[in-house]
This record gives structure tokens, C-alpha cells and sequence, in this order.
């Protein structure tokens, strides 16, 4: 009885709509059609140049010197990454990363001892996506309307409590962590950042949760109705968002020495930026955290390389804005027009 | 059916008016220079760049999408604005506003053609272009800044010169208003925007034009952008790379509060007007009042808040529910 439904399944399934394949094959083709084999080749190629053009580029202490310029961003990319497979954004990571750090600031002064900052800080960033999270999830309102509103409440209270003052004078602790080395040459906030990316892509592509993320931003509804408890995810995103922006704010804080009311001013483009050009769908349920790095390495590079040419940091914004817009106007154009037009 | 959404429509841009005027007296209450004719012209000025810039936005998210190079936008024409009118001093200002304009089309028509035509993400496009127009600013000025002596005299002055009593300003965001009016209720380009942010498919299959629309749309923002980078410009006569910085932001929440769906296909002119008011309110409240400028960002996110919060209530447009999910006491995820 069983072995003949099952021949009659498989018969099925030839007349069926839908045929589940199993995976593909490894092929060397499909795997340079890849968008990560796409940016590999774009850091490569920026890696060489700069190597070529610049005599200083290749210097080691200059390359671990240089990670730091984007660590503590690729940091908040990693979650926002999982945030936008998920179909949701959030805008508000910069001001998460100032509250957190007034956090810091406000503990500091009033003598909690320095191993107590960062369980602060990352209470603050949470605290703050548990908001976003709660706004997104119980009142069914759009992710980027509700972080556009807390975006400005919390650099808004940040600059209430700041005024027109700062917070110095943190422990050498927190130095140690934000400009410090281990064995001399490896930048620990690299350290950390890669011990987090490799963290996520476990988390993302060799767990259930991470499968679950992908079939929520495919299609809520349908992952609402196969039983995935998809506001719990989102909520959770968003407080692991603002976790780590609060675990930035310690890093970045410890790093710079101080907290001021424009500290990670437009980070959040930046951010996002990172994610979309690692080849992260806007429309979510597609996207890797091996792309998310390589471009955040990519754009590391290409940063470092115009400041080692003494170009100004505002040109990098005319390179990362037309980097974004061709890497994706080029496959469109490549693959042509659409027919349902 | 349309009857009863029309009556909620009304009902929410009343109360958003209502609030307005009570916020008004509500200060005038505790300052009453607050209320005096001077003070209110005064607000009504500074509120016309961002109900303008609100207007051609709002066309944008009634099309289901964003713009969020706006200020950019803004900022690189008022600066080619100024560069144009310091180095030729004798140029008609009516040739110097079109140039400002015309720039801002072109950048918002680049917006337009990859957003319509190669049907990327808005977002997406308009976060490129954003960093792009934003770099382009220092590139021409090189770092530097046009301040008021570089200008010549009716460049600054045409802005806040008066008409009839009112000052320019205001005269070119009123036309503004009744332009955005007629386009969006009795035009067919402002219907079809509504069409589109609807249903997109749908919109395709009766034969609408979007990927036209769509590069007009942004084409208007973008034009919108330009006249406002040239008054921003003149009106506080100085140019320089951060003009308006995080503006498109203000942007947006203007429309928000304006009720304008980030969703697509709602939205009105009245309610975009009354949302650039209520913040041009807000802002200009807080230093009459005495209340920290500090604060200004705060509250501004605190009204957005619960300003979402008011307009989600009474038309819940989340996914629909066949079946029960939750029969017990836990309600909650839906």
C-alpha cells in the first residue's frame, strides 16, 4: 500500500507544476556567475591596484591599521544583513550607537567600574531595538517609518543629555579594545568583527534560525502559516541590531576616547550600503554573509587606498554611491529588459 | 465603501489640523509673542521649503517608493546656484533659478530613468545618487563656502522680499500647493501615481506607462529639489557642502505624519502640507517656549512615533488573517 503511493507520488510529480530538483552539482560556471565571485574579483582588483599604485599600500602594520576604519560598521552590517533578508531595516543604528554610548558616558561618571561598560552598552542597544522591534511587531507598522521616528528620539536624547558637552577621560580598558592589538599587529576590533562574521554565517546559512530568516523574507505570510513564530524572529533581529550597534559604541567610543553628539553621524547609510552592495536583496530572502564581507572588505579597501593618496573622504562617497548603483544597474542591463512590460 | 475611507481621510487630516492649532495656541498660551501676526508669517516662512520638498516627496511614496537624495539633491543645485550667481554677478536671477531647477531635474531624472526603466529598487538607487550628488557638492566648490559677500545682492534678497505683504517664499509654496493639488486629484499623471503604488501589476496590465511615470515622478522631485536648493541658498545666504544634511529624513517624516502610507497609493496634499507644517511648528515653538533646542530631535521622533501609531490604528492594511491562529488568551503574534 505504502511503495504504491509512493509510485504514484513520483509519477506525479512529472505532471506536477513544481519539481523539486535536488542541489545542483558543483560547476565552476554557476559558481562565477555568483554575486560573491563577482565582488571577490572587484576586491581583488582594488587590492592590486592600490598595491601597485601606492608603495605604502602593502605594508602590513599600514593593512591592519587600515581594518579600522570599517570595523566597527561591518559590525552593525552583519545583523542589518539578517534584518533586510528578513524584509525589515533599520535606520536607527546610528542613534542606537550615540545612545549607547552617552550610555557608557553617563556610567562612567558615575564610577561603575570599567568592566561594567560594555554589559551597559549593549543593555542600551538593546533596549533601543527592543523598542523598534515592539513598534514593528505589536502595532504592525512599517520597519522604516518606526526607525526614521527613533532614529531622531534617540540622537535626540543622546544630544539632550549631552548638550553641548562630552563624555572623555574613559578607562584605559576600553582603549585597549578599541585601539588596541593583539601580538602587535592584528587589530582586535578586526579580531572581533571576524569572530562575529563567522559567527552569523553559521548562525544564517547551518542553522535552522538562519533558514527560517530566509523563508520569512520570502514570504511572511507563508512562513506565518508553516508556523514560524515570524514576529519573534523579527523582534529578535531587532534587538540583536541594537545589540551590536551597542557592542560598536563600546569599541568605537574606547576607540576615538570620547563621546560627542555627532558621533557615527550617517553611519547608517554607510551601513546599509555595505549590505546591498554584498549582494543582500532590498526585497529580502536573498543574500550571504561571505558577500556582506566581501564588500565591507572591498570598501575597506578602496577607503584606505584614497587616504594613502591623500584624496579627501568625501570622494569616497562619489565612489561607494556609483559603486551601488552599477553593481546593480550592470546585471539589469546584462540580462536585458523584462517582458511584463 | 469609498465613502467610509473618504470620512476617515477627512477625519485624520482634521485631527492633524486641529492638533496644529492647538499647538499654536498651546504656546501662545505660555508666550504670547507666539501668536502675534509677525511671529505666525515668520513660521509660515520657514515651513515652505519643507512643505514643498514634502509635496513633490509625497508623489514619490504614493508611488511605493522613496527619495531620499532629496537634500543632496538640494544641496548640489543651490550650491551650482550660487557658484553661477557669485562668478557672474550680472546674470538675470531668473536665469540663475531656472539653471537650479533644470539641474535638479537632471539629477532626479537620473533617479527617474533607473528606477523606471531599469526597475531597481527606489531605495537602493536613491542611497547611490544620495552619496553621489553628496560628493559632487565638494567636488565643484572644492571644500569651500559661498557665504553672503561672494553673492550679489538680489540673489539673497528675492527669497524674503514681499508681495503684497507676503514674502516670496510663500507666494512660490502656495503655487506649489495648487500645482501638487491639481496634479494628484485631477490629473491623469498624479492618478495613474496612485494607480501604481497600489497595484503596480495591476497598473501594468490597464496600460499605464510606469516606467514614464516613474521617471517623471522622480523628475519632479528631483526639479522640486533644485528650486528648493536655490532658495535654501539665498535665504540663508551661504552655500557650503552639509547644506540641509539629514534633510530627506525630515522629509519623509513630514509626509508620515502627513499620513501619507510608506506602502503606496494613500496619501494627500493636504495631509503632506499639514505634516511639514507640524514640524515647521514644533521647531519653531521649542526656543519660544524656552525649551532646550536640544530637545528638537527628540520630540520630532516622539511625534513621528505617535503619529504612525494614530494612522495605523484606523486602517490596518497588514496581511490578512483566513484563518484563526491564536484561540486561546495568547493574542498576540499575528
Amino acid at each position: 500500500m505504502n511503495s504504491t503511493t509512493i509510485d504514484s507520488n513520483m509519477q506525479a510529480t512529472h505532471s506536477s507544476r513544481y519539481t523539486i530538483q535536488d542541489s545542483p552539482g558543483f560547476r565552476i560556471t554557476a559558481l562565477l556567475g555568483k554575486w560573491e565571485a563577482l565582488l571577490a574579483l572587484l576586491f581583488v582588483a582594488a587590492f592590486l591596484a592600490n598595491g601597485i599604485l601606492l608603495p605604502t599600500f602593502l605594508d602590513p602594520y599600514n593593512l591592519a591599521d587600515g581594518t579600522f576604519n570599517f570595523s566597527e560598521k561591518a559590525l552593525i552590517a552583519l545583523p542589518m544583513a539578517l534584518l533586510i533578508i528578513c524584509r525589515e531595516i533599520d535606520i536607527s543604528v546610528s542613534g542606537i550607537l550615540a545612545l549607547s554610548s552617552v550610555a557608557i558616558g553617563i556610567a562612567h561618571t558615575s564610577g561603575l567600574p570599567p568592566q561594567v561598560l560594555l554589559p551597559v552598552a549593549l543593555a542600551a542597544g538593546t533596549a533601543c531595538g527592543l523598542l523598534n522591534g515592539v513598534l514593528v511587531t505589536k502595532f504592525a507598522l512599517p520597519s522604516i517609518v518606526v526607525t526614521i521616528g527613533t532614529v531622531s528620539l534617540f540622537r535626540g536624547l543622546a544630544s539632550v543629555v549631552l548638550g553641548d558637552k562630552a563624555f572623555t577621560g574613559y578607562p584605559q580598558l576600553m582603549a585597549d579594545w578599541g585601539q588596541g592589538y593583539f601580538f602587535d599587529v592584528i587589530p582586535r576590533e578586526f579580531v572581533v568583527l571576524l569572530a562575529f562574521a563567522a559567527l552569523f554565517a553559521v548562525v544564517l546559512h547551518c542553522t535552522r534560525w538562519g533558514r527560517r530568516i530566509y523563508a520569512i523574507g520570502n514570504n511572511p505570510v507563508a512562513a506565518r502559516f508553516a508556523g514560524i513564530e515570524v514576529n519573534r524572529y523579527r523582534l529578535v533581529l531587532f534587538m540583536l541590531t541594537g545589540a551590536m550597534a551597542g557592542l560598536a559604541a563600546w569599541l568605537l567610543t574606547g576607540r576615538i576616547g570620547s563621546t560627542r553628539p555627532n558621533i557615527a553621524m550617517g553611519w547608517e547609510l554607510e551601513v546599509i550600503t555595505m549590505v546591498i552592495l554584498g549582494g543582500v536583496s532590498i526585497a529580502g530572502g536573498a543574500g550571504t554573509i561571505g558577500g556582506v564581507m566581501l564588500a565591507v572588505l572591498t570598501l575597506g579597501t578602496v577607503t584606505y587606498g584614497l587616504s594613502l593618496a591623500n584624496i579627501p573622504g568625501i570622494y569616497m562617497t562619489i565612489v561607494i554611491g556609483l559603486l551601488l548603483l552599477v553593481t546593480i544597474a550592470v546585471p539589469r542591463l546584462l540580462r536585458g529588459r523584462k517582458v511584463a512590460k | 465603501m469609498t465613502l467610509l475611507n473618504k470620512n476617515v481621510l477627512k477625519q485624520r487630516e482634521t485631527l492633524l489640523a486641529a492638533s496644529i492649532v492647538a499647538l499654536v495656541l498651546l504656546v501662545g498660551l505660555r508666550a504670547p509673542i507666539f501668536v502675534s501676526p509677525g511671529s505666525l508669517a515668520n513660521l509660515l516662512t520657514d515651513s515652505t521649503l519643507l512643505v514643498m520638498l514634502a509635496l513633490a516627496q509625497m508623489l514619490v511614496i504614493v508611488t511605493r517608493g522613496v527619495d531620499l537624495s532629496v537634500a543632496s539633491n538640494l544641496a548640489l543645485s543651490g550650491m551650482m546656484a550660487a557658484l553661477l550667481a557669485s562668478r557672474n554677478p550680472d546674470l538675470p536671477l531668473v536665469l540663475v533659478v531656472l539653471a537650479a531647477a533644470a539641474i535638479g531635474l537632471v539629477l532626479g531624472l537620473v533617479n527617474g530613468w533607473l528606477i523606471g526603466y531599469l526597475e531597481l529598487p527606489p531605495i537602493v538607487v536613491t542611497l547611490g545618487t544620495m552619496s553621489v550628488y553628496r560628493g559632487l557638492v565638494f567636488v565643484l566648490s572644492g571644500g569651500a563656502w559661498v557665504s553672503s559677500h561672494h553673492m550679489p545682492q538680489h540673489f539673497i534678497a528675492f527669497p524674503l522680499a514681499r508681495l503684497l505683504g507676503v514674502t516670496h517664499l510663500v507666494w512660490i509654496a502656495g503655487a506649489a500647493v495648487l500645482a501638487a493639488w491639481f496634479l494628484a486629484r485631477h490629473s491623469r499623471f498624479g492618478r495613474d501615481l496612485y494607480a501604481i503604488g497600489n497595484a503596480p501589476s495591476c497598473a501594468r496590465y490597464v496600460g499605464i506607462p510606469m516606467a514614464r511615470r516613474l521617471l517623471w515622478t522622480y523628475g519632479l522631485s528631483g526639479l522640486m529639489a533644485g528650486l528648493c536648493g536655490y532658495l535654501w541658498v539665498a535665504r540663508y545666504a551661504v552655500a557650503y557642502t552639509e547644506i540641509a544634511y539629514g534633510f530627506e529624513f525630515t522629509v519623509i517624516a513630514a509626509c508620515v505624519i502627513g499620513g501619507i502610507s510608506i506602502a503606496g497609493g494613500t496619501g494627500s496634499v493636504t495631509g503632506a502640507v499639514l505634516g511639514a507644517l507640524f514640524l515647521a511648528v514644533i521647531g519653531n515653538a521649542l526656543p519660544v517656549v524656552q525649551v532646550s533646542p536640544f530637545w528638537q530631535s527628540a520630540l520630532t521622533g516622539i511625534v513621528i512615533l505617535a503619529a504612525v501609531l494614530i494612522n495605523a490604528r484606523d486602517g490596518k492594511h497588514g496581511g490578512r488573517q483566513i484563518l484563526p491562529l491564536h484561540l486561546g488568551p495568547n493574542r498576540s503574534a499575528a
